[in-house]
């Protein structure tokens, strides 16, 4: 049974995960991604969620009729997630303001919505909560890693603490400009992608189109 | 009115829900194969998009704003708390509603987006479209050329992704950028395109 849940929580993070192969919840990962510690406290947010919307959903599996059963999910994630977002106006005003509104879209983050359908309705409390919690994480992974790039070799910083001294501050490093502009988190995350799937080719998708080459007489 | 075209304009091109914000890239993501199916989504998201957005500007202000009870005899209540449990109930309930009417009078529009419609639920550009709604104060007129505007620059980039990915299934991609890869490669590109957009001013 340990061994189930310990499965259950390393799965999504490089095997299964919900980003860069579920497709799911991709809309925040691009947005907050430009500095390091917003995209920290919307994976933690993200995890949270998930993992008691999966719980709560669980274990009311039994009794919600299937017919509303989106209504009932999107109730239990948005009372979930007016509660994180209460939590950080409190205690971190200035990054609840960055992420604007971002942390009220985890309600409609397929993430959340994906595993309370495919894991949380089938399956038991405790099971769903670690469910939860690895895919929080396996989120959270890919949201660090382009928030590393970004800010990185964007500001020449990371967590706000300045690594590569910038040329307007005294420094030599040049920043590039563009990672701070939204369209490089796609190009980030396509080329981690890329690397994911030159490290595990089993992910790597059919082609629709073989190309044929032509043997020359 | 020169106001309510210029932020329309701004809306489908400068601060496109989809290349600028990012909002519903999971469904632009998935369901961009194919032009058709794209039009389809596009044109759902347009009709849900126009209704939530000005509905839920009504429910701000007479509901939910500090002093919008007034009416009703409690001036000091501020419920903005329960803003986005209401907004996505507002949505939830209008996208049934549209199905239902759909499949009653419209049968053959029903059959071509049915599929779609309860994915637009849980499209985090329609949720997105509320909240910048509240979050830039926007009075009814204002929300519906917003609702209205930012739908139909969803349904233009998620169409104009559908037409690049057409051609592209045809192209020599590396194995690992196979699909998903070259899908965010493209969209980046696209973004890139939009973003010089962002000098226009009406």
């Amino acid at each position: 049974m340990a061994h189930k849940h310990r499965e259950l929580l390393i799965d999504p993070l490089v095997d299964n995960n919900p980003i860069t192969l579920q497709v799911l919840g991709i809309c925040s990962a691009l947005a907050v991604t430009s500095s390091l510690q917003v995209a920290f406290v919307m994976a933690l947010a993200v995890t949270a969620v998930t993992a008691f919307a999966s719980m709560f959903i669980s274990m009311l599996r039994n009794h919600i009729p299937g017919s509303i059963r989106i209504i009932v999910q999107m109730v239990i994630i948005a009372s979930l997630v007016i509660l994180v977002d209460q939590i950080l106006k409190a205690f971190a005003y200035e990054i609840s303001k960055t992420l604007s509104v971002f942390v009220g879209l985890i309600i409609t983050n397929c993430i959340v919505m994906g595993r309370a359908e495919a894991f949380a309705m089938k399956n038991p409390p405790v099971a769903s909560f670690m469910d939860g919690i690895g895919n929080g994480l396996g989120y959270g992974l890919i949201l660090m890693l382009v928030g590393v790039v970004r800010e990185l070799l964007g500001a020449g910083s990371l967590f706000g603490i300045t690594i590569l001294e910038t040329v307007n501050n005294g420094g030599w490093y040049v920043p590039n400009g563009l990672l701070l502009l939204p369209p490089s988190a796609f190009f980030v995350i396509g080329l981690l992608i890329w690397a994911f799937r030159a490290w595990k080719p089993q992910q790597v998708e059919e082609r629709e189109y073989k190309i044929q080459t032509v043997e020359a007489h | 009115m020169e106001g309510l075209i210029s932020l329309a304009v701004k809306a489908i091109f400068v601060e496109n829900l989809a290349l600028s914000f990012f909002l519903g890239m999971c469904t632009f993501i998935a369901v961009s194969k194919k032009i058709s199916t794209a039009i389809g989504l596009g044109i759902s998201v347009m009709v849900v998009q126009a209704i939530t957005v000005p509905m839920n500007n009504l429910l701000l202000t007479y509901l939910l704003k500090p002093g919008a009870l007034a009416w009703a005899g409690f001036p000091d209540v501020d419920l903005t708390f329960l803003g986005l449990i209401s907004y996505i109930g507002v949505i939830a309930a209008m996208v049934q509603i549209l199905e239902m009417i759909l499949d009653k009078f419209f049968p053959p529009l029903y059959n071509a987006l049915g599929i779609f419609l309860p994915l637009i639920t849980v499209n985090c550009a329609i949720l997105g479209g509320s909240l910048f709604m509240v979050e830039r104060n926007y009075d009814f007129a204002q929300a519906t050329t917003y609702g209205l505007s930012s739908g139909f620059g969803w349904a233009l980039a998620i169409t104009a992704m559908a037409g690049v990915r057409e051609k592209l299934k045809y192209s020599d991609v590396p194995d690992g950028l196979q699909g998903l890869g070259i899908t965010f490669i493209t969209a980046g590109l696209m973004a890139m395109a939009f973003m010089s957009f962002s000098g226009v001013k009406l």
